[in-house]
C-alpha cells in the first residue's frame, strides 16, 4: 500500500514538473534583440574563414595550371 | 560550376546553420537550457569526423587493391582533417562539460571523467595519432603507403566500438545509456525535436562539406608537390 502510495506521489510530483515551464532560458537576450549581434559576429568569421579557404583555393588552381603547363 | 558547386552549398548550409541554429525554437530541457543549441556545432563536429575518416579507409582501401599512390594521399588527408574535427569536438565537449555535467548536475571532475565516451573518443583519437607517427616513420613511400593503409582499416575498426557502442553498453553521461530516456537523438527521428533536426541535418552536411574542401585542397597541394613521383 505504501509503495503504491509512494507512486502516485511520485507521479503527481512528475507532473508538477511537466506543469512549469520555468527552464531558464537566454529569454533576454532575445527579446531585446542582441542575439542578432551574436549571429553577425559569426557570421562575419565565417565569411572569414571561408573567402581564406576560398583565397587559397585559387591560388593552388593557379599552380596546378602552372605546372601542368610545363 | 560544375566542380565548385558544393563548395558555395557548404558555405550556405553553414550560414544557414549559424542563422537558425541562434534564432529558431529549441525546446526548454533543464540542465541543457540554451546550450543545447550546441548540437549543430559541437555533435557535427564528430559525425564530420566519422564522415571524413570513412572517407579515408574507403581511400586506403582503393590504395590496396590497385596501389595508386595518390589514393594514399587522399587517405592520409581525409584522416587530418577528420582528427582535426575530432579534436575541435574534443575541445567544444569540454565547454559543455563545465556547464552542463559539471555545474548543474553537480558532477565533481573526476566522476566526468570517467565517463566511457570522453574515454572512448580519446582513445579513438590516439589510434588516429598512432597514424600519423606510423606514417613519419618511414622513408619508404611504398612500404608507408602500404602500411598505413592497413593500418586505417584497423583504426577505422576501432572507431566506431570505442566512440559509440563501448559507452553506449556501460552507460554515459551523453544521450542513448542505457536505462535512460534520452534514446538515439543524433539519429533516430524520434529522439530529436523536430524543429531541431531542420537544422541539425544541415549542419551536418555544411561542416562536413568544409572538411572535405579542406582536405581537397591539402590533397591538391601535396599532388604538386609529388608530382614527379607519380606515373599517371
Amino acid at each position: 500500500m505504501n509503495k503504491i502510495l509512494l507512486l502516485i506521489f511520485s507521479l503527481f510530483i512528475s507532473f508538477n514538473l511537466f506543469a512549469q515551464n520555468e527552464i531558464e532560458m537566454a529569454d533576454t537576450l532575445r527579446s531585446n534583440g542582441k542575439i542578432f549581434t551574436v549571429v553577425a559576429v559569426c557570421l562575419t568569421i565565417l565569411l572569414g574563414l571561408f573567402l581564406y579557404v576560398f583565397m587559397i583555393d585559387r591560388k593552388i588552381n593557379k599552380f596546378e595550371k602552372e605546372i601542368n603547363k610545363k | 560550376m560544375k566542380n565548385y558547386w558544393w563548395k558555395i552549398l557548404s558555405f550556405i548550409l553553414l550560414v544557414y546553420t549559424i542563422v537558425a541554429g541562434f534564432l529558431l525554437k529549441v525546446p526548454r530541457l533543464p540542465i541543457l537550457n540554451e546550450t543545447i543549441r550546441n548540437l549543430y556545432f559541437h555533435v557535427c563536429m564528430w559525425m564530420g569526423m566519422m564522415i571524413l575518416f570513412s572517407v579515408s579507409v574507403v581511400y586506403s582501401i582503393k590504395y590496396l587493391r590497385n596501389f595508386n599512390y595518390k589514393n594514399d594521399v587522399f587517405a592520409v588527408n581525409f584522416a587530418a582533417v577528420g582528427s582535426l574535427f575530432g579534436i575541435l569536438g574534443y575541445l567544444t565537449g569540454f565547454l559543455w562539460v563545465n556547464v552542463t555535467w559539471i555545474t548543474d548536475q553537480g558532477q565533481s571532475l573526476a566522476s566526468v571523467l570517467k565517463e566511457p565516451k570522453l574515454i572512448g573518443a580519446a582513445i579513438a583519437l590516439l589510434i588516429y595519432g598512432a597514424y600519423f607517427v606510423l606514417r613519419g616513420s618511414f622513408n619508404d613511400i611504398d612500404k608507408r603507403a602500404r602500411i598505413s593503409a592497413v593500418y586505417n582499416i584497423f583504426a577505422f575498426c576501432m572507431l566506431f566500438p570505442s566512440i559509440w557502442i563501448i559507452p553506449r553498453l556501460v552507460g554515459s553521461l551523453h544521450p542513448g545509456a542505457p536505462g535512460s530516456d534520452s534514446g538515439n537523438p543524433a539519429l533516430d527521428r524520434k529522439d530529436l525535436d523536430s524543429s531541431m533536426r531542420m537544422v541539425f541535418y544541415p549542419a551536418i552536411i555544411g561542416w562536413t562539406l568544409l572538411g572535405v574542401w579542406i582536405a581537397t585542397l591539402k590533397i591538391r597541394l601535396q599532388l604538386l608537390k609529388d608530382k614527379n613521383i607519380i606515373h599517371e
